[in-house]
């Protein structure tokens, strides 16, 4: 009977675990291609140890992917934490405006980014999209959303800032509602004003939570690839080519597979990286944030 | 009086925030109601028609548009049910025993979720098309794995921790066998967990695009990616654009608002719950 006991969890996982190593499998392999110049004009491909991963690096096309992604990824995670912050604040007065309109606030976070993308591209179009045209009563009529470099990435950021915010918003509605409220009457009691207790009470404890939020946004959005795939294609010129979207031109439009496959094991490092950084500092807020509410 | 002039003001912010999240929907709508002639000639009158969905769903642009629909819906439901069979076993495992290497396998799944797709996309489509599971439903609800089985798993253990092990254990003292305490007290418990983390999975496996897109030509290409062809040619057609995009958009949308009180935690995976 004991080692029955012994196995038994074993066994409930064993399947978990064989689906788990056929994902792990083409990963391996991917890994594995990057030592080789595998291509579809080289289907016998020769070793050439790290030469992929030099080349990545001394590529002036990698540098500019990099700049463009950490761009992205800081300003659509950046806006959408604010702005995400601002609205879970405004509901949580729960007004009756603010109650009817918390049921439809998921809406946009459930369409696909790429359906999202295709959207805004028909209201960004500049000479028969509907946004110029609300504009045009101002004398804005005629702005190139997406034909400028700066303007499709500003563009692209705010279609992500479309989708994301209410993920944003819904974890830190959650927090704000699950807040001890002792300290909130005290602060009332002493008289202190509204600034004052949003500054010393609600951000330290609601932190944790919006932290949560800004780990998803920050590292899905360092592999951005529906929204520009759909709204830019990584143009005009390479002006929003993400490291994602440029792997995707290496590897299937122009074959290169060892070489579109070292993009993304780069990428991935960085994102693990920087999974390690901000969970690390998620646990120290966690703590702080448990010492406020003591 | 200050105060009730702010709240209309904190109100009104609200109002504007949720014209900009709700608009492009709207307008998503109208243009797809437009006929052909009247989509840049007007922009708020027209005479509405159904033609945009009649050629959309009549496959009339040389586009199979219901046949995508489906194919979205087979691999979606496919990649759930799989993630489900294996998935919850392996999350009732690791929330109730601690054992060698159970952390190290719930990190590995969760590290699926952040891993950019391409890593593994572009070797399985170069084995996809060795091993014939290139454009077959089989390779997609294979890959979709990468989806549903970290959220199910994940967020599946956080319901199975939150269960007292009592009640549990209750069963067994009564003579029940592992097995039937798992399957009569434990599963019946978090059912509105399963249920929940279920369409979320589903939503999310419906809404990719990356994999279809690489993994798919024709046969088991999605709506994500069915979508985007009408944009194709020189002049895309607007109205059968904004069409397809709602028809495919529906599914998600009507799921999501039958799970609001399940999100925080699906979304968070596990991390917050409300």
């Amino acid at each position: 009977m004991g080692w029955r006991l012994t196995l038994r969890p074993y066994v409930l996982i064993v399947p978990a675990l064989l689906l788990t190593c056929g994902i792990l499998y083409p990963f391996g392999l991917g890994l594995y291609y990057t030592l080789f110049d595998f291509s579809a004009s080289k289907p016998q491909p020769d070793m050439v140890r790290l030469e992929n991963y030099t080349t990545v690096f001394t590529q002036e096309a990698f540098w500019n992917s990099a700049w463009v992604t950490v761009l992205y990824a800081v300003g659509a995670a950046l806006v959408e934490t604010v702005l995400g912050v601002a609205v879970a604040l405004l509901l949580h007065r729960s007004t009756l405006v603010g109650r009817v309109l918390e049921k439809i606030l998921i809406l946009p976070l459930m369409i696909a980014p790429v359906i999202a993308a295709i959207i805004w591209k028909l209201m960004l179009q500049p000479s028969v999209g509907v946004v110029n045209h609300l504009l045009r009563p101002f004398g804005l009529g005629g702005v190139q959303w997406t034909d400028t470099p700066t303007g499709a990435l500003l563009s692209s950021i705010a279609v992500d800032v479309w989708v994301y915010t209410p993920f944003v918003a819904i974890l830190a509605l959650a927090g704000l509602r699950s807040l001890p409220t002792s300290p909130f009457e005290a602060a009332a009691v002493d008289g202190a004003g509204w600034w004052y207790t949003f500054r010393r009470l609600t951000l330290p404890m609601l932190w944790p939570y919006v932290l949560v939020a800004v780990i998803f946004r920050f590292m899905d959005s360092l592999k951005v690839f529906d929204i520009i795939y759909a709204l830019t294609e990584g143009g005009p010129g390479d002006s929003t080519v993400v490291l994602q979207i440029r792997a995707y031109l290496e590897a299937i439009r122009f074959q290169r597979y060892s070489f579109g496959i070292s993009y993304t094991i780069v990428l991935w490092a960085v994102v693990y990286l920087a999974a390690m950084v901000l969970v690390k500092h998620l646990g120290k807020i966690q703590r702080r944030a448990a010492e406020v509410t003591t | 009086m200050k105060k009730r002039v702010l709240g209309w003001l904190a109100d009104a912010a609200l109002v504007l925030y949720f014209v900009f999240a709700l608009f492009p929907i709207a307008w998503m709508v109208i243009l797809s109601l437009k006929p052909a002639d009247q989509l840049f000639s007007t922009y708020f009158s027209f005479s509405p028609t159904l033609d945009g969905y009649r050629t959309v769903l009549g496959d009339s642009e040389g586009i199979p548009f219901v046949r995508f629909f489906v194919n979205s819906l087979v691999v979606s439901v496919g990649a759930v049910v799989l993630s489900l069979v294996v998935g919850l076993p392996a999350a009732y495992a690791s929330a109730r025993w601690r054992f060698k290497g159970s952390e190290n396998l719930m990190f590995t799944l969760l590290s699926f979720r952040f891993a950019p797709e391409l890593t593994v996309i572009i070797p399985l489509f170069v084995l996809y098309q060795k091993l014939g599971l290139f454009d077959t439903y089989v390779g997609m609800v294979w890959v979709l794995q990468l989806v549903t089985l970290p959220l199910i798993v994940w967020i599946m253990r956080s319901y199975f921790a939150d269960l007292t092990p009592e009640l549990e254990q209750a069963a067994l003292l009564d003579g029940y066998t592992r097995k039937q305490a798992f399957f009569k007290v434990a599963l019946p418990l978090v059912k509105p967990g399963i249920a929940a983390v279920s369409l979320l999975a589903f939503i999310f496996a419906w809404n990719n695009f990356v994999f279809p897109l690489i993994l798919t030509s024709n046969e088991a290409q999605t709506v994500t990616v069915g979508a985007l062809s009408f944009l194709g040619g020189d002049r895309p057609k607007y109205n059968l654009t904004a069409a397809a995009a709602l028809v495919s958009v529906v599914p998600p949308l009507l799921l999501a608002l039958t799970i609001q009180r399940y999100l925080v935690r699906g979304l968070s995976f596990g991390a917050v719950k409300a």
